[in-house]
C-alpha cells in the first residue's frame, strides 16, 4: 500500500496521520478532496457551529531588538514608523474598548522593547483588568514571555504566574513561526529557539493557562519542516492538552528584509487553503482552527470554514502587524457581516469568549 | 462523493458522460455542497481538457466610454461631456499598445468600448485597421455581439457584412461580454437599449458561419433568478451543439459598486462564485473551456477556481477600465510570473496562447 493510499484509509477510519501520509497528501496536491475531509473533521468536532469573537487588538509597541527578517512590523526607535504606547494611551484605548457592545476579548500583542521592562506590559495587563474587568485578556506570545525572563531575570514559570495573577486568561499563539532552529536561523535569528517556544507553552499548560498555537509558512521553509511544526504541536498537545485553537500565517513578504533577501512572493490561496484542511487533519488533537480573515481575504476566510476551520476570529478593531506587511483588508469588520458570512454558507455563527464558550449576545438573532 | 439520492443520480449521469437538463441544472443550484460541485467540475475539466491552463499575455484596449446604452449593471459607461467621460483617438490607441508592447511576450489585444453616439462604423473599423497594421504580430480579439449589433444598426449593413469587413481589417476573434443574461425578461430591465438575447445568439451564429470563434458569458448575481442562470447556459449550449464555435465560457460576478443597482444589490460571495463556475463547467458540457476572470473574481478565488472546472484564467491585461470603475479590488494587471505561479501552485501546467487558443508557449 502506498503512503497515499494508507493516509486515505486513515482519514476515512478517523485514525491519525503519520509524517510519510502527510508529506503524500500535501504531493498529492488534491485540494477539494483535503478540504472535504477537513471538513468532515471539523463537523465531527464542532458541528455546524462556526465561532467568532467580538475582540480589539492592542499592539503596544513596534519598537523591536529582534529586528527579524520577517517582520514588517518592528522598526528601530528613530525611525518615524516608531510608537511606543504609555499607560495614558492604552488607557484610552480601553475607555473606547468599553463602548464596543459585548466585548469579549483584548489580544495583546506587540514587540521587543529594548528599554521597557516587565512591569509596563504587567502595568497595561492591571489597566485592561481595572477598566474591564470581565473581559477575556489574550496576550504575549512565547517570544515576549522569554524576554520579559531574560529582562527581568525570573524564570519563565514566575513570568507566567506573574502575569495569571494580574489577569491574563490565555496566552497567544504567535511567535511560532516554523518550529526549526535552521528556518528561525534566517527568518528569526535573535527570536526565542524552537525548543524555548514550547517550553514556555509546556509551562503555562501546565499552570493551567491555555494558549493558541500557530505556523508562519510560505517563506525559505520546506514542506518537510512544516511538517515536523505540526507533529511538535500535535506531540505537544498529547501531553498537555493545553492548545486551545491553531492559526495559519501565510507568509506577507511585502515590507520584508526576507521577502527582499530571498525575493519571496506571497503564497496563493490554492496553498493557504492546502495548508489549513492538511493541518486540520494532522492536528487531530486540536478542537479549534482560526481562519484568520485578516491574512486571507474574507472570501477565502469564507471558503476555508469549508477546508477545516470553526472560527472566523475576531472583529479585531485595528490590527497593525500584518498590515505593515501589505494585507490589503480592512483592519475592522463588524460583528454582523461576520455573522451574514456564516450564515451565507449554511453554518451557524456562535460568538464566542478565549475558551469557546458559547455568549448570548443581546444583538444575536 | 458524499450525496445521496437526486444528486447521486446526477453524479452518475456525469460520469457516464450524459448530458443534464435544465431540472438538473436547478437541482445543482439548490444543493448547497460546494466540494461535491467542486469534485465534479473538477473531474470533468480532467476529462475535457486536462492538466494545461490557458493564459494570454495581453493589452485590453477600451476605445471610448461614451455609451449610449447606459445599462443599469454597468460603471463604466458615461454620457458624452459627463466627468470622466473619454474616447481615444487612434493615436492615444496606438501610444497604449506600443506602452504595452514593451513586454516582449505581449501576444494580443483585447478591445471592447462603450457605444459611441456619434461615431460611425469606419470610425470603430480604422482602429482594427491601423492597430492591425502597426502591430502585424498582435492577434486582435474585439467587440462583443452588443458592439457588432450596434454597428450594424449605425451603418445599415447586416451582421454579416459587419463581421466580414472586420474579419478583413484584422479582427481574428470576438469577445463575450455583453449576453449578460439571456433572457427578455431581465434584458428590459437592465439593459433594455441594447442587443436582445435573440441578436446577441444571433451575432455569434453568424460569426461562427464565418469562421470567426467567439467567447460566451454570463453577468450573474443582479436580478436574475437562479433558474435564468440555468436558461441562459442552456441557450448557450444549443447554440454550441449548432456551431462548435464559442471557445471559452466566462462567469462574471456583478460588482455592483458606482451603478445605479449599487443600493439594492450586495456582491456575490466566493461561494457563489465558485458554484456557479462549477454548475457552468457541468451544463456546458461542449465548451472546451471555462475562464476565471480574475480581474472580478478576485485573484484569490481565481486561482480555487481552477480546482472548480476552470482551465482558463484570462490574462495579464496591461490596464484593466471597465471592473475598476464598479470597484474591483483586483489589481490593473498581473505579471506573467504571478499567473505561472497560481497556476502551478494550483498543480497544473501554465501554457501561453492566442485568442484562439492556439498554444503559444508551454511552461514547463
Amino acid at each position: 500500500m502506498t503512503d497515499l493510499d494508507s493516509a486515505k484509509e486513515k482519514i476515512s477510519s478517523g485514525s491519525r496521520l503519520n509524517r510519510a501520509e502527510i508529506l503524500a497528501l500535501y504531493e498529492d496536491n488534491d485540494l477539494l478532496y483535503l478540504g472535504e475531509s477537513a471538513r468532515r473533521m471539523k463537523e465531527r468536532k464542532t458541528g455546524k457551529q462556526v465561532f467568532y469573537t467580538v475582540n480589539r487588538h492592542i499592539n503596544l509597541t513596534n519598537v523591536c531588538s529582534a529586528n527579524c527578517p520577517l517582520c514588517a512590523f518592528q522598526c528601530h526607535s528613530g525611525d518615524n514608523r516608531a510608537f511606543t504606547l504609555d499607560l495614558n494611551d492604552v488607557e484610552k484605548i480601553l475607555r473606547e474598548s468599553a463602548q464596543i457592545k459585548d466585548l469579549s476579548e483584548i489580544h495583546i500583542v506587540s514587540s521587543l522593547h529594548p528599554d521597557k521592562d516587565f512591569d509596563y506590559y504587567v502595568d497595561a495587563v492591571k489597566l485592561v483588568k481595572k477598566i474591564l474587568p470581565d473581559v477575556g485578556i489574550n496576550a504575549f506570545t512565547p517570544v515576549e514571555i522569554i524576554n520579559f525572563a531574560k529582562i527581568s531575570g525570573k524564570t519563565v514559570d514566575e513570568i507566567l504566574r506573574t502575569l495569571i495573577n494580574v489577569g491574563v486568561t490565555s496566552l497567544a499563539g504567535g511567535g511560532a513561526e516554523i518550529l526549526s532552529n535552521r528556518v528561525r536561523e534566517i527568518i528569526c535569528p535573535k527570536k526565542c529557539t524552537a525548543d524555548e517556544w514550547l517550553d514556555v507553552m509546556r509551562t503555562a499548560h501546565g499552570l493551567g493557562l491555555r494558549t493558541n498555537a500557530s505556523m508562519m509558512f510560505g517563506h525559505i521553509e520546506t514542506i518537510e519542516e512544516r511538517i515536523d511544526h505540526l507533529l511538535k504541536l500535535r506531540d505537544l498537545q498529547d501531553e498537555t492538552g493545553g492548545f486551545v485553537a491553531m492559526m495559519l500565517f501565510p507568509f506577507h513578504p511585502d515590507n520584508t528584509e526576507l521577502g527582499k533577501r530571498f525575493n519571496l512572493r506571497r503564497v496563493g490561496s490554492w496553498e493557504d487553503l492546502k495548508m489549513l484542511a492538511l493541518s486540520r487533519l494532522v492536528l487531530d488533537n486540536f478542537d479549534h482552527f482560526k481562519a484568520f480573515w485578516v491574512m486571507l481575504t474574507l472570501p477565502i476566510a469564507q471558503l476555508a470554514l469549508n477546508f477545516g476551520a470553526d472560527d472566523m476570529d475576531g472583529t479585531i478593531g485595528e490590527e497593525k502587524i500584518i498590515h505593515a506587511a501589505g494585507a490589503k483588508n480592512s483592519t475592522g469588520i463588524t460583528r454582523e457581516k461576520l455573522r451574514a458570512i456564516i450564515s451565507e454558507i449554511s453554518y451557524t455563527p456562535v460568538e464566542r469568549d478565549s475558551f469557546y464558550n458559547k455568549k448570548f449576545s443581546s444583538s444575536q438573532s | 462523493m458524499f450525496v445521496r439520492g437526486e444528486l447521486e443520480k446526477i453524479e452518475r449521469k456525469v460520469e457516464r458522460g450524459e448530458r443534464l437538463t435544465r431540472e438538473d441544472g436547478e437541482k445543482l443550484f439548490e444543493c448547497g455542497e460546494l466540494s461535491w460541485l467542486g469534485a465534479l467540475a473538477d473531474y470533468v475539466r480532467k476529462k475535457i481538457c486536462g492538466d494545461i491552463v490557458y493564459y494570454n499575455v495581453n493589452c485590453h484596449v477600451n476605445l471610448t466610454n461614451i455609451c449610449l446604452s447606459r445599462c443599469k449593471f454597468c460603471a463604466f459607461g458615461r454620457d458624452e461631456g459627463n466627468c470622466g467621460s473619454y474616447a481615444m483617438t487612434i493615436d492615444e490607441a496606438v501610444k497604449l499598445v506600443e506602452e504595452a508592447s514593451e513586454d516582449p511576450n505581449l501576444s494580443g489585444l483585447h478591445i471592447v468600448s462603450g457605444l459611441h453616439p456619434t461615431w460611425t462604423f469606419e470610425h470603430y473599423l480604422s482602429f482594427v485597421e491601423t492597430l492591425h497594421k502597426k502591430f502585424p504580430k498582435l492577434y486582435i480579439k474585439g467587440f462583443t455581439g452588443v458592439e457588432i449589433q450596434h454597428f450594424a444598426n449605425i451603418s445599415g449593413l447586416s451582421v454579416e457584412n459587419v463581421l466580414r469587413r472586420l474579419q478583413a481589417a484584422g479582427l481574428e476573434a470576438i469577445a463575450g461580454g455583453g449576453a449578460e443574461i439571456l433572457t427578455d425578461r431581465v434584458r428590459n430591465l437592465l439593459c433594455p437599449k441594447k442587443a436582445t438575447a435573440e441578436q446577441w445568439l444571433n451575432v455569434a451564429r453568424t460569426a461562427h458561419g464565418l469562421g470567426i470563434k467567439t467567447n460566451a458569458s454570463m453577468l450573474y448575481g443582479h436580478i436574475e433568478t437562479l433558474a435564468e442562470r440555468v436558461e441562459h447556459l442552456i441557450k448557450l449550449r444549443t447554440l454550441q451543439d449548432e456551431t462548435g464555435g464559442f471557445q471559452t465560457f466566462i462567469c462574471f460576478p456583478f460588482l455592483p459598486k458606482n451603478t445605479a443597482l449599487e443600493k439594492e444589490i450586495r456582491q456575490t460571495s466566493m461561494w457563489d462564485d465558485l458554484r456557479t463556475m462549477a454548475i457552468s463547467r457541468l451544463i456546458l458540457d461542449n465548451f472546451k473551456n471555462i475562464k476565471a476572470y480574475w480581474v472580478m473574481l478576485t485573484v484569490p478565488v481565481a486561482q480555487v477556481a481552477l480546482s472548480f472546472g476552470a482551465n482558463d484564467i484570462d490574462g495579464t491585461i496591461h490596464r484593466e477600465n471597465i471592473l475598476h470603475d464598479a470597484g474591483a479590488t483586483s489589481p490593473r494587471s498581473l505579471a506573467e510570473d504571478d499567473i505561472i505561479k497560481i497556476i502551478r501552485e494550483a498543480g497544473r501546467i501554465p501554457a501561453a496562447c492566442d485568442c484562439n487558443f492556439n498554444i503559444m508557449r508551454i511552461i514547463e
